[in-house]
């Protein structure tokens, strides 16, 4: 490791970060080779972000030496890093909501360029590298996409030697995800290094020459993942063995617990998707998958479905009752439970602990004794258990929801809603930012539960996933629902075909 | 009653100087909560400037050097509370109402002994040529040093927020502080500067109070002027112009009450005296009703703590 190889734009030796009692950053060296993807890749919380931070000069190691262009490197701050080639894309987008995308571009450059000079340039770059935005538009009111594209810009604008994405696909829809790889292939032919971290093998595989693999903390190899299947990347990441959870065997089909109709229903915002002619019944011990990219009604129908929304062009009759008008509490009550897509803010509560998360959906009255007095001991219980099972990192039961990384906090919600042992649970992308080994036992969790009687609506985007855990499968194009088939019955070749929306 | 009596030129003229105090104070809190702090102390920092500037304009004898001074002692207060905000991290409602509270007392204090003392002149300034222009002339080109500066500032911070380098990156710290902050912007710093403006310009609008306006000191004379100022800013949707034209509004229905009070019109005092109060509100609910998007809104982080995230 100690010699130097060729080509090494980036190079960084033995860096060693403490927080507290943690070590987030365990003697960690890695070489980065110029025009070259290199891929780093672990679980959440195994060190990758603190990493990438000092890398960026967000953070200071405590130890540790890094190299840069064969110079000594040791940036106090972004704009260090900056100015020396390195720029960064965030996970969580670091652009402001109110200000347009070209403001954006300008408050992040260091100096200041003329507005011409600088609109010029711009358009060269979205031209070259297919990354269409329009300028004057507010980032609020761009799409995920969108708003990615307009850091790559200004990451890119200031002509990066090494370029690095952090979880760039993870709220990104498949068409998106290519257009972005096409993107990063091209700037590494013409010699740009990208860090690119991830915990998605199959993207890894197609678009990476080198993955350095990051657990707890430490550097176990580095790995060419061109040469490897990414279940054997996976492992390694991991450190154990990986299973796959098999769809619940349905016993008690025939009984019905929820069937939903509907003719026309319009969305609430001038963006929204208008659902159209949806038919879908799901049986007891049976997982209904929606797929579909996103934006074409998931929102919208899991509003639906919750009772968010209430319209009267719905009729939904769940086990021979007519629930339509009730509001989501009073369909919680009746055996329900939803974990809808954004954790923060609509699933949880970001500055509420988690035991009063827990204590927010109590549809039973569990955690309540007497005169409306909390049974902290149940609750206690309760969450510990939830903590447990579903191995969510936090410092405890009283660490506030906010606190949470996204896939621990998904973890949290999905056991939560889960341990209320509905009849019906419904689940808006269960795995989302996840880490895989997680998403499996979350996957593993929900089929349980479908295996001793309830019935599940599964929405993802997530393709793979509905595949393996689903025993019915249909669509969501531009609001409206393909006819739920088995999925044994469906050809891979055809799902193209049903999301883009050209066979019915 | 006689209507004629009032003369219109003057009436203007008047307001002008009426309205430059609150032009002057929330302008500064523009910036401070452009920046994404709350300061509620703008009645105890002007009151502050008020008592500062009268008691070094008279013992100076000059008004410049006690408007001067009063700048000081504005942003002096202004840093207290920057202090205890930004390096304390204390709740910034709570701390601006305390600065108030405090500004108040402190003022009341040290101006006693100047209670009823005649302060030195300010000397107008006429524009050549212009100001001679009839009615025109008298109501906008004979005024003092201090009215041109309040108006040349409103132009300037315009400028300085939507057309510079520095103006967006302070817009963006109170949009997102940590965006800004993973973008290697000193939050922190960049809040003190914008506070210590703020408390400057609060200073100078108290001493135009105590030195030009009425010009005595007496204790509570901001009589909530600061707090008008505050919610100017708001009103205004956090742009300088419709700011100038509230406080003109504002300011205007002032003096009109008060000249109709003198001049015996039929209408209970309590009902006149409100006026300006409601006339203000309405004018600028209007103004924040007009189609222009964008930068309507409150800064994102206006009133959060900025804490380091490791």
């Amino acid at each position: 490791m100690n010699n130097k190889i060729e080509n090494t734009l980036f190079q960084c030796r033995a860096i060693n970060k403490e927080f507290g009692n943690v070590r987030a950053n365990n003697d960690i060296s890695i070489n980065v080779r110029t025009s070259q993807i290199h891929a780093l890749l672990g679980e959440n919380g195994a060190g990758k972000s603190t990493l990438v931070k000092i890398i960026y000069g967000l953070l200071q190691p405590d130890t540790g030496s890094m190299t840069f262009s064969d110079k000594e490197y040791s940036p106090k701050s972004p704009k260090d890093a900056r100015a020396l080639g390195v720029g960064m894309v965030f996970q969580h987008f670091s652009l402001f909501e109110p200000l347009t995308a070209f403001e954006n571009i300008v408050v992040g450059l260091d100096k200041e360029l003329g507005e011409k000079e600088l609109h010029a340039s711009v358009i060269t770059l979205s031209e070259s590298y297919g990354l269409e935005v329009n300028l004057s538009s507010f980032i609020g009111d761009l799409s995920a996409g969108e708003r990615q594209r307009v850091e790559i810009i200004r990451a890119l604008i200031q002509k990066p030697k090494l370029l690095i994405m952090d979880e760039p696909t993870s709220v990104l829809t498949p068409f998106e995800c290519e257009s972005l790889f096409k993107t990063l292939k091209k700037l590494a032919s013409e010699g740009t290094s990208i860090l690119y971290i991830s915990h998605k093998l199959k993207e890894i595989a197609d678009l990476c020459d080198t993955a350095s693999v990051l657990r707890k903390g430490a550097i176990v190899g580095e790995y060419d993942p061109k040469k490897m299947t990414p279940r054997e990347l996976g492992e390694i990441m991991v450190g154990q063995s990986l299973f796959e959870p098999k769809r619940p065997v349905a016993t008690n089909k025939s009984n019905k617990v929820l069937s939903v109709k509907i003719n026309e229903v319009k969305p609430d915002t001038q963006f929204g998707v208008t659902l159209k002619n949806i038919d879908l019944a799901v049986n007891q011990s049976e997982i209904l998958g929606i797929g579909g990219v996103a934006g074409n009604g998931q929102e919208e129908l899991m509003q639906i479905l919750t009772g968010e929304k209430k319209d009267r062009n719905v009729s939904i009759k769940y086990m021979d009752n007519d629930i339509e008008m009730l509001n989501p509490r009073e369909r919680r009550e009746i055996g329900l439970a939803f974990a809808p897509e954004e954790r923060l803010g609509h699933a949880a509560v970001g500055n509420l602990n988690l035991l009063d998360n827990s204590l927010i959906t109590d549809p039973k009255k569990r955690f309540q004794k007497k005169m409306g007095f909390i049974d902290f001991g149940e609750l206690n219980a309760y969450t510990n258990e939830i903590i447990e099972k579903f191995n969510v990192k936090t410092t405890g039961v009283s660490a506030l929801a906010s606190s949470l990384s996204g896939g621990n906090l998904q973890k949290f919600v999905v056991g939560r809603e889960i341990g209320q042992k509905p009849s019906l649970f419904i689940v808006n992308q269960p795995t989302w930012g996840v880490d895989a080994l997680s998403a499996a036992n979350i996957r593993q969790a929900i089929v349980d539960i479908a295996n001793t009687g309830a019935a599940i609506i599964l929405i993802s985007q997530d393709l793979d996933e509905i595949l393996e855990i689903s025993n019915k499968v249909a669509f969501l194009t531009n609001g409206n629902l393909s006819i739920p088939t088995n999925t044994m019955d469906i050809k891979t070749d055809e799902i193209g075909a049903i999301m883009g929306g050209i066979s019915d | 009653m006689d209507l004629s009596e009032i003369n219109f030129a003057v009436l203007v003229a008047s307001l002008i100087v009426a309205s430059t105090p609150l032009v002057l104070a929330a302008l500064g809190e523009l910036i401070v909560e452009k920046s994404g702090v709350l300061n509620l102390g703008v009645e105890g920092m002007m009151i502050i400037g008020a008592v500062t500037g009268f008691i070094v304009g008279v013992e100076t004898g000059s008004a410049y050097i006690g408007m001067m001074a009063a700048a000081m002692a504005g942003a002096l207060l202004s840093l207290l509370f920057a202090f205890i905000i930004l390096i304390m991290q204390a709740n910034q409602v709570a701390s601006g109402l305390a600065l108030t509270i405090f500004g108040l007392g402190i003022a009341a204090l040290m101006g006693h002994p100047y209670t009823g003392i005649k302060s030195p002149q300010i000397s107008t300034i006429s524009i050549p040529f212009i100001s001679e222009i009839p009615i025109l002339g008298t109501m906008f080109f004979q005024h003092d040093l201090i009215v041109y500066l309040s108006l040349i500032s409103v132009l300037v911070i315009w400028y300085f927020l939507n057309r510079m380098r520095a103006g967006l990156i302070l817009r963006s710290v109170g949009e997102d502080h940590d965006v800004a902050h993973s973008l290697g912007y000193r939050v922190v710093t960049i809040r003190f500067l914008a506070i210590t403006f703020g408390g400057a310009m609060a200073g100078v609008g108290g001493g135009y109070l105590s030195l030009v306006r009425v010009p005595q000191w007496t204790e509570g004379m901001t009589a909530g002027a600061g707090w008008i100022a505050l919610a100017l800013v708001v009103f205004s949707g956090w742009r300088p112009f419709p700011l100038l034209i509230g406080a003109y509004i504002f300011g205007g229905i002032t003096i009109l009450q008060l000249n109709l009070q003198a001049i015996g019109v039929n209408i209970n005092i309590a009902l006149l005296s409100m006026a300006p109060y409601l006339a203000t509100i309405l004018a600028l609910v209007v103004i924040s009703m007009s189609r222009f998007r964008g930068n309507r809104g409150a800064p994102g982080c206006l009133g959060r703590s900025f804490v380091t995230i490791t």
